[in-house]
């Protein structure tokens, strides 16, 4: 039971922590949890189909097909956190200095809502996918009792939705000030740090060099295993031991993501 | 000028693909990978072929290798390693994590 909540609170962990990061970042704008909620919904039912299609899947493009499928999903989670960013650099002082004055809450942003709702539902399919192919694979060996595994997964899920709790809550404590400029950072690094993940798959379908692998080795100081470096992994895409198309992949989306911000800002405030 | 760029990117997309990376087969079997251990030569792009003869899929997982793949029952699969620095990159079936392990020696 417990080797099964454990790697389920891993598959779980990334996509919860995703979820408490955007379901601090759109704090003040009316209608947020209906959106998340149907993003969490749309995700898990994609998550069995996508398990479910797991082989036909993995034959496309010669073999490589779950390799850019991945890459796609996360390339697209990528996009709509960056437009989640760029949307805020405008609109987070308003949400600010609505939630200050009087705790009232945006009717615009539906398509800003919208937005979050994918990233949402992106991040659960992926790591759901697995999660549905693993318990599978389990329920068919037929070793762990159906009590047992449900048990291990349940167990697992909880834990991994209760960190991303945590986070989300210990956001929500963030000064409202400050508040905006801490999960602007935060979506900007998970984005940047998906970036380099969609990099990593990439490479593993040989469609780009990998240049330079690996570009260090931390591994002795933070591993990609302990606790620490699951949880870095999961909010900046932290990898001990990182190919230097990772890290260019990384680089160029926050430069990208930056600019964008400052452009927009710029726009708007002449 | 287009036509020639286009000409260059299709070279180059088949130069990558018609570039025949050294080949080494594991098999999954009862959740477990034959064999255990695998020689590669270092610095060299090299291609694992995985067959899976188990009913259930596996996932064929390693962090130093840095390669992620779900191999679904009764299928094999493709995953490109390295270029390689000398050195023992250790890998898991992560689905099976207790049995299901195995290492690639890069020489």
């Amino acid at each position: 039971m417990f080797g099964t909540a454990l790697i389920v609170f891993r598959e779980v962990l990334e996509a919860a922590l995703i979820v408490g990061i955007v379901a601090a970042a759109t704090r003040g704008i009316g209608g947020r949890a209906r959106f998340i909620g149907f993003g969490l919904l749309i995700g898990l039912v994609g998550s069995g189909v996508v398990a479910g299609m797991a082989e036909a899947i993995s034959g496309l493009a010669q073999g490589m097909g779950q390799e850019l499928f991945n890459a796609m999903v996360l390339g697209l989670a990528v996009a709509m956190l960056a437009w989640h960013n760029i949307w805020m650099s405008v609109h987070g002082r308003e949400l600010a200095q609505n939630a200050q004055a009087l705790g009232t809450q945006v009717r615009t942003g539906a398509r800003e809502l919208s937005v979050v709702m994918m990233v949402v539902a992106l991040a659960v399919l992926r790591e759901g996918s697995e999660t549905v192919l693993f318990l599978f694979g389990i329920a068919a060996t037929g070793n762990t009792s159906p009590a047992s595994m449900v048990a291990g997964g349940v167990l697992g899920l909880a834990g991994g939705a209760a960190v991303g709790y945590l986070l989300f809550a210990g956001l929500l404590r963030v000064p409202i000030k400050w508040f905006f400029t801490a999960t602007s950072a935060l979506v900007l690094l998970l984005a940047a740090g998906l970036a380099s993940q969609a990099a990593r798959f990439l490479i593993q379908a040989d469609v780009i060099p990998s240049l330079a692998a690996p570009l260090w080795d931390t591994s002795r100081v933070v591993s990609n295993e302990s606790a620490m470096g699951s949880l870095l992994h999961g909010l900046v895409g932290y990898d001990a031991q990182p190919a230097g198309m990772q890290v260019a992949f990384f680089i160029v989306v926050l430069a990208a993501i930056l600019v964008g911000m400052t452009w927009v800002r710029s726009r708007n405030s002449t | 000028m287009n036509r020639l760029a286009a000409a260059a990117a299709m070279s180059l997309a088949f130069a990558a693909f018609a570039a025949d990376e050294p080949e080494f087969r594991l098999v999954i079997e009862n959740h477990k990978f034959t064999p255990e251990k695998v020689e590669v030569p270092a610095g060299k792009k090299v291609k694992l072929v995985i067959e899976n003869r188990d009913s259930t899929p596996e996932e064929f997982e390693s962090s130093s290798l840095k390669r992620e793949k779900v191999i679904p029952g009764k299928s094999t699969g493709t995953v490109f390693i390295g270029p390689l620095k000398p050195g023992e990159y250790k890998f898991v079936g992560e689905f099976n994590e207790k049995t299901a392990k195995g290492v690639v020696v890069a020489k």
